[in-house]
């Protein structure tokens, strides 16, 4: 009896032990370690990143793509003529271009998705991408026209953005959870917690994706990222969370490590609309309280470049406006003193999640301790930081980046939650949506940039640095981010 | 004669010893401020002007575990002061009421038993905010049936007493002899269950500071320090093996001692004698 018992035990626990004890089978395609996952997966409904970072150039595509060097390609649009006013933009679509789901792609999914991005009960995240659009008429069915109410300067590169991709009404409802794009991947299935496994699209239109999957598996601590890389359990990180491994990564012949751009904006927000804040002395004392490069070395270990406004180095229209508040910590209780605190303030600084955040915090509270400043820290979860700080703006400064690209139109939004209103910035945003002719677009936008960094509407930090951790045999991934998200069919594993 | 003192003693007393002393002179003295950031002198080794070497800011590491044993044992102890002062009488009150009190009080402790308590203690940091008084609530709460239990079941036993049998038909009412004649008979087992509630205060704050709910920065605290050390552990072991130790040792000694008190108060339970 007991021997018929320990042989069925056997019988079972046999196969378990032979299963952990095997070599795990060859990986089919690229896996790819993300930190944060998706809350959803439809790009045109959701301000997160990471949805982006899934989906957009994969599953979804636009009517045009922005490239890894940040320009303008054409992409479900084939071609297009602007008219001389600037006024009438006529797309050529792509022939024979099929969703996912089989359904045709034309000239009426176009008016679809532009229409519904730009409808009042809209939930697009950027739905001042749309605001120039007058009217979406159908041509024929390969030819569609856009009418704007006034010229946009940077209507094509909007229309590359993740949230203005083409969808089909039929599916459109439900690309949160089944996402059905035109791209050169489909969504196979979601694990929530786990990953997101993608195919490649046999009947894509385009070039076929060098990689017959991509498995995005999420990893939210930075010190099982590490493990992860190590053990090859992914193939490598497009955006690897922890700064201080790179080192490791660097000396290892098996790892490649490429630091590129991204647009993200590092900043020390302030709620403009809470005393003391809104004193422009008080401002100006934190500017000249922060030590930009001592953050950058403790918070990124020396991976960030300097900012002085909210705006990206990589920028042809960037202006170095880092010296307008040198580190200056007599000169900040200077001006303290003026604005009427010599002694200082209290106030709380609430934090979210990731290191530069949590660590940039601390150096940050040590820095204004210097001048009199008491920061009490409060470190929170991304959806409680969304909640109190993003939406309900009950913070008094705060660390994010703010990594949409060409974002410092934000600047502009009464309701954003900087709290800042300046109506000389609003009217440089309007002139800057009026003109299409690029150097006055640069001009204006250097005029913008040095108004916010005159007014030190926020603390201005560093420009985020894409951390791309990689197997060495792994071709074909992005150096630089000059959109969230990136395209992956150029991606495969040499073998 | 006093009984000789066992070696689980000793050396539980002397880490435990250790420990206090590290905490008590921090009050007034570390070797640099715990909390002054250096950026430029950041991730140096174990060396004679940094004797537990320096963390990612550049802040001197022993510094911030002398600070964080401060941290570490001014939330256990009030923990256990919670968990002794509520439980005790609870339990000193079942045991001489008996009856439905008895049965009411007990039932409700080990509803609170019954609940894993690190995953409630996260609860209640989660739901009232992060921060050292929290997680100081959070622990002693579940100190409380621990105490309650432990002198519920010692008083029962004692009431069988003759000498508490005497002063019940001397009249004396029960709330009396629980002080006079209970309380005083249990004292030797409430000190070792302290003792090693202490210690397991000592882990559950380092855990809650793990998951960034106990103490907040710039105050230190062991737990913190070991999340921090994590992705930095393969090329600065040091930040990671400091406040692991230091867990490590508080943890052991106060379990030593609590055996050594154990031996002392109850000398029938000592090993090798009769």
């Amino acid at each position: 009896m007991v021997s018929r018992v320990s042989r069925v035990l056997v019988l079972l626990i046999l196969p378990i032990l032979l299963a952990a004890c095997g070599q795990s089978a060859p990986r089919e395609g690229v896996v790819l370690g993300m930190q944060l996952e998706p809350p959803g997966l439809d790009p045109t409904s959701g301000a997160a990143g990471a949805i982006d970072g899934v989906v957009y150039g994969n599953v979804f595509e636009g009517l045009t793509r922005i490239h890894q060097d940040g320009s303008v390609q054409p992409a479900l649009a084939r071609s297009w003529t602007i008219s001389a006013d600037g006024l009438e933009y006529v797309f050529h679509l792509q022939p024979d271009v099929r969703f996912h789901d089989g359904s045709l792609f034309d000239a009426s999914d176009v008016k679809f998705s532009l229409e519904r991005a730009s409808a009042p009960q809209s939930t697009n995240a950027q739905k001042g991408l749309f605001v120039p659009i007058e009217a979406v008429e159908i041509l024929d069915p390969l030819n569609v026209k856009v009418v704007l109410k006034y010229p946009a300067g940077d209507f094509l590169f909007n229309m590359g953005w993740g949230d203005a991709v083409m969808v089909d009404p039929l599916s459109a409802p439900h690309n949160g959870t089944i996402p059905v794009g035109t791209g050169p991947f489909r969504f196979v299935d979601w694990h929530k917690g786990y990953a997101i496994t993608l195919q490649r699209h046999d009947a894509y239109w385009g070039a076929p994706a060098k990689s017959a999957q991509i498995q995005f598996v999420f990893i939210t601590d930075p010190a099982a990222a590490y493990a992860a890389v190590l053990a090859g359990d992914v193939d490598g990180f497009s955006a690897y969370p922890a700064p201080e491994n790179l080192p490791a990564f660097e000396v290892d012949p098996r790892f490649e490590v490429v630091i590129g751009a991204t647009e993200g904006e590092t900043i020390l927000a302030i709620n403009n609309a809470r005393a003391p804040f809104g004193n422009l002395l008080v401002r100006r004392a934190i500017a000249h309280a922060i030590n930009r490069q001592e953050i950058i070395d403790g918070a990124m270990f020396g991976r960030g470049i300097p900012i002085g406004s909210h705006f990206s180095p990589a920028h042809r229209a960037y202006e170095d406006l880092t010296g307008m508040y040198a580190y200056d910590p007599s000169r900040a209780r200077v001006l303290l003193a003026q604005a009427g605190y010599p002694d200082g303030f209290t106030a709380s600084l609430k934090l979210p999640p990731p290191s530069y955040a949590r660590r940039g915090g601390e150096i940050l509270a040590a820095q204004l301790a210097k001048v009199g400043i008491t920061l009490r820290i409060e470190n929170m979860e991304w959806a409680q930081w969304l909640d109190q700080v993003f939406t309900n703006k009950d913070y008094d400064l705060s660390i994010v980046s703010h990594t949409e690209p060409m974002d410092i139109g934000i600047y502009g939004r009464d309701d954003y939650y900087f709290q800042y209103k300046s109506a000389a910035f609003k009217t440089l945003m309007d002139r800057l949506a009026l003109t299409n002719d690029a150097a006055e677009r640069e001009a204006i936008l250097r005029v913008a940039q040095r108004q916010i960094a005159e007014d030190s509407v926020n603390g201005f930090l560093f420009q985020f640095a894409k951390i791309g951790v990689w197997d060495k045999r792994l071709k074909g991934m992005w150096t630089d981010a000059p959109i969230q998200g990136e395209n992956l069919s150029e991606v495969y594993f040499e073998r | 004669m006093m009984p000789r003192l066992s070696a689980s003693f000793v050396i539980g007393a002397a880490l435990s010893a250790i420990i206090l002393l590290a905490a008590l002179v921090s009050l007034f003295w570390t070797p640099y401020d715990y909390a002054a950031l250096d950026i430029a002198a950041r991730l140096l080794p174990p060396t004679p002007s940094h004797w537990f070497g320096t963390d990612h800011l550049g802040r001197d590491v022993l510094s911030m575990v002398m600070a964080g044993a401060r941290n570490s044992i001014a939330v256990a102890i009030v923990a256990v002061c919670i968990g002794m002062g509520l439980g005790v009488p609870l339990g000193l009150l079942a045991a001489a009421q008996r009856g439905w009190a008895e049965e009411s009080l007990m039932r409700v402790n080990d509803l609170v038993f019954a609940f894993p308590a690190l995953i409630m203690a996260i609860l209640i940091t989660a739901v009232f905010g992060p921060g050292a008084i929290n997680a100081i609530i959070a622990i002693g709460i579940f100190n409380i049936p621990v105490f309650a239990r432990l002198s519920r079941g010692a008083a029962l036993s004692l009431w069988t007493r003759d000498y508490v049998l005497a002063a019940r038909l001397s009249a004396k009412r029960p709330l009396q002899i629980s002080l006079e004649h209970i309380l005083p008979n249990i004292t030797g087992l409430l000190i070792v269950q302290g003792t090693i509630q202490f210690s397991m205060g000592i882990i559950a704050e380092a855990g809650l500071s793990y998951v960034g709910l106990g103490a907040q920065p710039p105050n230190p605290s062991w737990g913190r320090m070991l999340f921090e050390a994590q992705t930095m552990a393969s090329f600065a072991p040091w930040l990671a093996l400091f406040p692991g130790f230091a867990i490590l040792f508080s943890v052991l000694g106060l379990n030593l001692l609590g055996d050594g008190l154990r031996d002392l108060f109850d000398p029938k339970s000592r090993r090798g004698v009769a």
